[in-house]
This record gives C-alpha cells, sequence and structure tokens, in this order.
C-alpha cells in the first residue's frame, strides 16, 4: 500500500516568506511603472505594443509562476502530474489569446474606416 | 492470484483508498481540473475583453484616468488603491500556504491562527471591491452623451479633468427636481437625475473659455485623449443628448459602454470567486477548530481549499494586468 503522507515535520515558512518578499517587490515595480509611465517605455512600441506593456505582462507571468509553482506547491507534485495541468492551460491560453487578439486587431482596422470624430 | 476487488479500500483508486495516481488523492487533482477549467474560463473573459480592447483601441478608456481613488483621501492617486487590494490578496495567500504548512507539521493551533488571518484578508478585498465598484458607479467628473453614443469629458487649460458642476450655469427654478413617491399623486419610481442638466452644462462652457472638450479618441503618438478646440467643440455639443454621471451597464461617463460592461463583469465573477472562497475558508476554518483534520490524521482539506485560494489571488494578479497596468 503506498500511503501518502500529508505530514512534514520541517516548516517551509522561510521559503514562503521569500516568495512573498519577491511578490510584493514585483508588484511595487509594477505599480510605480503604471504611474510613472516614463515616455521612453510608454510612448515607444516594440511588436505591436508599447515596452512598458511588454515588461507589465513578463512581470505578471513570473508573478504567476511564483503563486503556481511556491504557494499551490506545483513544484512538490510529480513532474508528469504538473505538465498534464499546465501545459493544457497553456496551450489553449496561447491558442486562444492568438486568435481573439487578431480577430480585435482586424475589426479594430475595420471600425476605422468607418468611425467619424468630428461633425 | 488474486482478483480485482473494490471493497477492499487498499485497491481503490479513489474514496480514500490506498492507490493514489501521480501520487495527488482523489480530492487534490479534482480540485485541480477544476482550477483548470475555471482558468480557461477566465481566459475567455479576458480574452473578449482583449478583443473588444483591440476593436476600440483608437478609444479605450485610459485606466489610471479613470481608477484615482483612495478612501478618506481627496484628489488623484492613481492605482495606490488596486495596488493595496493586490498586497491584500497576496498577503491573504500567504497566510494560506502557511496554514497549509502548519497543517502538515499538525499544529491545530497554528492552522486555525492563519485559517482565520486568511479570511479576515479576503473580507478587506471584498470589502475594498465594493468601494471600488462604489466609486465607479457613482463616477468623479460627469461626461456628456453625445447622438451616436460618443461621450465627450470636459478639462481645464491645463488638460486635467473638470466637473460638470465646476463650470455649469446655476440651475434655474425651471430645473428638473428629482420626483419622489411622497410628491406624486400616481407615481411609481424613477431614475436618478443627474447634478447639472444638459442645459447647464452648455450654458456653462459658453460662459467659461478656460473649459475645454476632450474627446475619446486616443493620439497615438502622445497616448493622451484628443482635446479639441473651441468651435470644434461647439460643433460637438449640437449632438449632446444628455449628461452621463458614473457608469452603469448602459454607458458610463468614463466612455465606451464595454469598458463599464466588462469591468462589473470580471472583476464582479472574480469577486464571486473571492465570496465562495471565504466560505469556504470559512466552513473548514470552523472543521479545524472541532479538530476534524487533527481526528482524521491529515490537513490535506486545507491544501484542497488553499489551492482555490490561491487560484483566486492567481486570476486577480491577470485583472489586475489587463484592467488597470495595461
Amino acid at each position: 500500500m503506498t500511503e501518502i503522507t500529508h505530514r512534514s515535520t520541517v516548516s517551509h515558512a522561510g521559503l514562503i516568506w521569500k516568495v512573498f518578499i519577491f511578490l510584493s517587490l514585483v508588484t511595487i515595480v509594477e505599480v510605480k511603472l503604471g504611474i510613472s509611465k516614463p515616455d521612453y517605455l510608454h510612448l515607444t512600441d516594440v511588436l505591436g505594443t508599447s515596452i512598458l506593456n511588454w515588461i507589465f505582462l513578463i512581470l505578471t507571468l513570473v508573478k504567476a509562476y511564483g503563486i503556481a509553482w511556491y504557494f499551490m506547491h506545483l513544484k512538490d507534485e510529480k513532474k508528469w502530474f504538473r505538465r498534464a495541468i499546465v501545459w493544457p492551460v497553456v496551450f489553449f491560453i496561447l491558442y486562444l489569446s492568438f486568435f481573439v487578439l487578431w480577430e480585435g486587431d482586424a475589426l479594430g482596422n475595420i471600425l476605422r474606416e468607418w468611425t467619424r470624430w468630428t461633425y | 492470484m488474486k482478483a480485482t476487488s473494490t471493497d477492499s479500500p487498499e485497491e481503490n483508486t479513489w474514496n480514500g483508498g490506498g492507490k493514489q495516481p501521480f501520487k495527488a488523492s482523489y480530492g487534490k487533482m479534482m480540485m485541480w481540473f477544476f482550477i483548470m477549467s475555471d482558468a480557461l474560463t477566465f481566459t475567455g473573459f479576458l480574452g473578449a475583453y482583449g478583443l473588444m480592447r483591440f476593436k476600440f483601441i483608437d478609444s479605450w478608456p485610459i485606466a489610471d484616468e479613470v481608477f484615482t481613488h483612495v478612501p478618506f483621501i481627496h484628489g488623484d492617486y492613481p492605482m495606490y488603491y488596486v495596488a493595496f487590494m493586490t498586497f491584500v490578496l497576496i498577503f491573504s495567500s500567504v497566510t494560506m500556504v502557511l496554514a497549509v504548512d502548519a497543517g502538515k507539521q499538525m499544529k491545530q493551533l497554528k492552522v486555525t491562527t492563519y485559517m482565520f488571518l486568511t479570511i479576515i484578508g479576503g473580507v478587506i478585498f471584498l470589502g475594498s471591491q465594493a468601494w471600488e465598484w462604489k466609486t465607479f458607479i457613482k463616477g468623479s467628473y460627469g461626461a456628456v452623451a453625445l447622438s451616436d453614443g460618443k461621450i465627450i469629458q470636459f478639462v481645464d487649460l491645463y488638460g486635467n479633468q473638470v466637473t460638470l458642476e465646476s463650470f455649469a450655469a446655476p440651475a434655474t427654478n425651471n430645473e428638473r427636481i428629482q420626483q419622489t413617491r411622497s410628491t406624486g399623486i400616481w407615481f411609481e419610481s424613477e431614475g436618478s437625475i443627474t447634478s447639472v442638466t444638459l442645459r447647464q452644462v452648455k450654458e456653462g462652457f459658453a460662459n467659461d473659455k478656460k473649459i475645454f472638450v476632450r474627446t475619446e479618441l486616443m493620439n497615438k503618438r502622445l497616448k493622451k485623449k484628443t482635446i479639441l478646440v473651441r468651435p470644434d467643440a461647439n460643433e460637438l455639443l449640437k449632438r449632446a443628448t444628455h449628461v452621463v454621471e458614473g457608469a452603469n451597464l448602459k454607458e458610463n461617463e468614463y466612455g465606451n459602454t464595454l469598458f463599464g460592461n466588462f469591468f462589473f463583469f470580471i472583476t464582479g465573477f472574480h469577486g464571486f470567486h473571492v465570496l465562495s472562497g471565504i466560505l469556504i475558508n470559512i466552513i473548514i476554518f470552523f472543521n479545524v477548530i472541532v479538530g476534524t483534520y487533527d481526528y482524521r490524521g491529515n490537513y490535506e482539506m486545507v491544501e484542497k481549499v488553499g489551492l482555490y485560494w490561491h487560484f483566486v489571488d492567481l486570476v486577480w494578479v491577470f485583472v489586475f494586468t489587463f484592467f488597470y497596468l495595461i
């Protein structure tokens, strides 16, 4: 019988606080950038959106990784259980995001011709 | 050779049996599968938001001009309050994971404390969100809607938005007053009327040459809304139909109606998740107190509800980015 013990003698509190401090720092950086919006990041476009937006996106993914890996302790799960959870979700999110954003952009391009801002 | 027997608990895969695929129990695995499906639900919502935002990219409201309020403090403080909410949720995630950690060491008192803190964090977050909604619905500056549904706002010489009251002409005796049941002979109800009328706004605008009109159209280069010269503004005001204050599902003073709709729907759906998370946490909290898990010999239930709670936090990280930052 392969009884799973849900017990452990060591506390991971130290690691948890470290992750918390890290997530907090990332949030502080995001908020600071969101308030100051430096022109060289905000007004410079790279690959369809501003550098600032790319920074926000990457920091968000970093935070998501921190939460899923340490708080939801995915890192302690069996490798293929972890993969069974993460891979399909990531794949479907990328798949759906790509198509809806692409379509949204196309709709915007069509709408632009038909919208008047002066009368 | 032993035949496969279903009533031996040691052979059962589920229902507390000893066989655990991937060394994950039935409950935990199902929680993960639920989280996967919920993640895709939120993807659908945020994807729809992204689609509409890209569709109206030329005129989408700028978030940090909308969410600028902090309770008890006047003035513009963009983002601070949402940042506070984010911290509260991350912190309640930390106390949750500490509760799970204490549960693994069978420390009942510690689990109780941390669960309690988690619930408090969730309640603070939900209260903050209610306040955020209230502020959003009430509105701050007021705007005017045109016959084709576009919204125009009013700014001063420096391009800062001003309230309608600050320049509107004084009310006359003929102005509409809010009707109530007590003043009517046969009267059911009416929606609230705006604090100033369109006539007051038009007259006030004509008198005050230091007020300008800002349209929804985004200046692509500066990433700011376009401010019109006064003759153009007068042309637009001819098409004005009514004053808009605050937000509802039909229109809002911030710009595109969909902006308000998505705000209500997505933050509302997330808030509902937080609410159910709090309720489940409370149930588990009492179970911990009465010693259910101590008796059971493991605190895995705390771990499962913890997964859900962290997921709610995870979703908020994305909502925060897409609604307030980008």
